[in-house]
């Protein structure tokens, strides 16, 4: 959607973000963006949603003092808001207000500037690493403005002598990557998780700003590589839409089926590892079987097994397989019987049921406060499918059902998935019959150029809602272009679900809430 | 006594590339003279390592799902003695480096490379590990993990192929096989094994005159 941002006085900023959510019932806080206005100073961009109408708007705040640039927070009105502030301090430098947490998010703390603004030198001369260890603050910042409107500092203690604190990770296999959750516990009890990103951030976004629309499609890919067709689906979409592309039928059919034929692949893998994590071997090899079956089928369209660089601005890289129909029917009455025997292998197992039932439970109020979305928030019982909400491509025209539950536990979270597998063979095999003859391409100018403004789309990613702002002056690069990661709410639900649970818990819990680091870090 | 051609079943010496280094490794040793004792004992504590090689579950991005896949029923790396995989660093004889190492994770990978016991193997998988990769231009990305440690082993790929994964881990066995277990180890090797995976040299030339041929038309 085009973005017409509201843009309020700072003054009247915190008090006019809470009429939104208190009476206009903007209860999901989509994504923070942070943004360099140049002259107009720094700022950022708030994308909000009615959880029953389902309507988005946008609010922009912008503060003009670059050296001392500081907005109220909105971390009272939206528990997910912390982290994503964090990020918008860690890459442009400005204080929120009232924010308890301003620390790094993703960057050494001995980092020097501010990477993302436009006039941060990217030289590697000026960006040389340390094998030194990060010289970790053990406090936390909070900025606040005095009466005489000048910023004060107050320092918050991250622990106290008597706190128990194990750090797992960033080297740890039941992760899923690199990341590092700085637990301290009473006795065997977790009572708080400081979660640390940033060990795989590679300056993504940063990256695409200097290159051209079809160049920063090369990276999406590899955000959450388990996702990658959505990813790159969100990205062709919001510069299709700002271009006015129009799209064939058969691009949106091969789309559809494709998205679908991913998030089988990524939750398959999710089945897997969550039974690996949890030290049942037997299911690890089993998932990981059925998924070669269906890399097969897109493999022999797309080139590649894991990263496909499929979709293309305007359509597609290449048409599909002569035998893809064939190989994708095989594979759906191929994998409809293995799903019974996931259930007789792992599902019904008495050590899975006593792991996963009643444990880390999230409700769907704090599903919504963080911005849980994907199985996560469907297993709180917070509808908030995509593919269901914003429908696009196939989506509105096919019949399927959004799977939502509505205990949060883990069990609940592993269920939404395996019940999702379903329905993703079922949109498939109404889709792969009739796909209608027509091109696969639009053919597009060489140098594609983006009219002058900002957009937001989303796509029902693997693990959430992947979406992808971008802002443009009308030229061959974007101004700004910030994915929404689908695993950052998730990481900073961690604190809130695991408390009170075990330690060993800890490694359930995680398996089920099934984060990609990559695509945290970006 | 000399020292074998290192022999790996499935794959012919012929087949395999660069095998130039490994042949300065031996002639290297051979200059040095090995003793009959020392040499057969090295021989076959050589043969147990080179099938029973352990590797470090370290995987940081996309790389390591594909080293996933190779451990899985497709491919099945237990095939040639690399199934353990171990999580603490203490165990593992080999350090798959499996994604893009960042300036935040540098002092990691390094400490963990400091805590393996020796002899200790790097294997650096997929564009990221050897040069950055495709994030080569950032402010936050290592620039090639070589800088940090020294590397046996470049696998190179976007992700590679898990084919592409066991051929390196054969070139790394190869290069246990020739190593002089006792009196020092020789592994420290300043040219790695570069692995360009499995292309058929015949049709790439083709392919490279066809595209050659297309320009000149135009």
């Amino acid at each position: 959607m085009k973005l017409e941002n509201k843009q309020f006085e700072l003054k009247d900023f915190a008090s006019e973000m809470a009429k939104l959510k208190n009476d206009k019932h903007f209860d999901f806080l989509v994504t923070i963006v942070g943004e360099d206005f140049g002259e107009e100073g720094l700022g950022s961009v708030y994308i909000l949603e009615n959880t029953d109408t389902h309507e988005r708007i946008s609010v922009k705040a912008v503060n003009s003092d670059r050296d001392n640039a500081c907005i109220p927070t909105v971390s009272n009105l939206w528990k997910g808001a912390e982290i994503l502030e964090r990020e918008v301090y860690d890459f442009y430098g400005i204080k929120f207000l009232g924010n308890k947490d301003m620390r790094r998010l993703y960057l050494r703390s001995d980092f020097q500037g501010y990477p993302f603004r436009k006039d941060y030198d990217m030289s590697p001369e000026n960006n040389r690493y340390t094998l030194e260890d990060d010289p970790e603050p053990d406090y936390t910042v909070e900025y606040t403005l005095d009466k005489h409107g000048k910023l004060t500092e107050t320092q918050h203690k991250l622990f106290t002598d008597d706190d128990y604190v194990i750090n797992i990770g960033p080297q740890h296999p039941a992760t899923h990557g690199v990341l590092r959750l700085q637990t301290i516990l009473n006795g065997e009890e977790i009572r708080k998780i400081y979660p640390h990103c940033g060990y795989i951030h590679r300056g993504i976004e940063k990256m695409c700003e200097s290159y051209t629309y079809p160049q920063t499609l090369a990276l999406t890919d590899r955000l959450d590589y388990l996702s990658a067709m959505m990813n790159r689906h969100a990205l062709c979409s919001v510069v299709e839409e700002a271009m006015g592309v129009e799209l064939t039928d058969r691009i949106k059919y091969i789309r559809t089926i494709m998205d679908e034929l991913q998030r089988l692949d990524s939750h398959l893998l999710f089945y897997s590892c969550c039974a690996q994590d949890l030290g049942g071997l037997t299911p690890f090899i089993y998932g990981m079987r059925d998924r070669e079956q269906v890399l097969n089928c897109m493999e022999e369209t797309t080139g590649g097994r894991l990263i496909q660089n499929y979709y293309r601005i305007g359509g597609c890289q290449a048409d599909i397989d002569p035998n893809f129909v064939k190989n994708v029917k095989n594979l759906c009455t191929y994998i409809k019987p293995m799903f019974k025997e996931y259930e007789d292998v792992f599902t019904g197992n008495i050590i899975l049921r006593n792991r996963f039932n009643g444990v880390g439970v999230l409700n769907c109020e704090d599903a919504i406060s963080y911005g849980c979305t994907g199985g996560t928030g469907r297993a709180a019982g917070w509808a908030n499918d995509v593919r269901k909400n914003h429908p696009y491509d196939m989506y509105g025209q096919v019949d399927f059902d959004q799977v939502v539950l509505s205990k949060g536990d883990c069990m609940d979270r592993y269920l939404v998935r395996m019940e999702e597998m379903k329905q993703s063979v079922r949109i498939i095999e109404q889709l792969i019959d009739n796909i209608p003859a027509g091109d696969f391409y639009i053919k597009q100018k060489p140098i594609i150029k983006v009219p002058e403004g900002s957009w937001y789309t989303s796509c029902e990613g693997s693990r959430g809602e992947i979406g992808v702002y971008l802002r443009s002056d009308g030229g061959k690069n974007p101004l700004r272009l910030k994915f929404r990661p689908m695993g950052l709410p998730l990481v900073s639900a961690m604190d809130e679900i695991c408390r009170g649970e075990k330690i060993g818990d800890l490694i359930a819990i995680g398996a089920t809430l099934d984060y990609v680091i990559p695509d945290i870090d970006r | 006594m000399e020292v074998k051609k290192p022999v790996i079943k499935s794959i012919p010496y012929s087949d395999f590339k660069d095998n130039e280094t490994l042949e300065e490794i031996v002639k290297e040793l051979h200059e040095g003279g090995v003793n009959v004792v020392v040499g057969s004992l090295d021989e076959a504590i050589n043969w147990g390592r080179s099938n029973s090689l352990w590797s470090l579950t370290f995987a940081t991005s996309c790389c390591g799902i594909e080293f996933m896949a190779v451990g899985c029923a497709r491919y099945d790396f237990a095939r040639f003695g690399f199934e353990v995989t171990r999580n603490s660093p203490r165990q593992a004889d080999l350090i798959m480096c499996a994604g893009t190492i960042t300036h935040k994770m540098a002092p990691v990978m390094k400490r963990l490379y400091d805590q393996m016991a020796e002899p200790k193997y790097v294997v650096a998988v997929g564009g990221c590990a050897i040069s950055g990769g495709p994030f080569k231009s950032s402010y936050h990305v290592v620039n090639g993990i070589e800088e940090i440690v020294p590397v046996d082993v470049f696998v190179p790929g976007c992700p590679p192929r898990p084919e592409a994964i066991l051929y390196g881990m054969m070139q790394l066995q190869r290069k246990v096989k020739v190593e002089k277990f006792f009196g020092g180890a020789n592994h420290k090797e300043k040219k790695p094994i570069v692995v360009t995976g499995n292309v058929d040299e015949a049709k790439l030339k083709e392919a490279e005159e066809a595209l050659a041929k297309a320009e000149n038309n135009q």
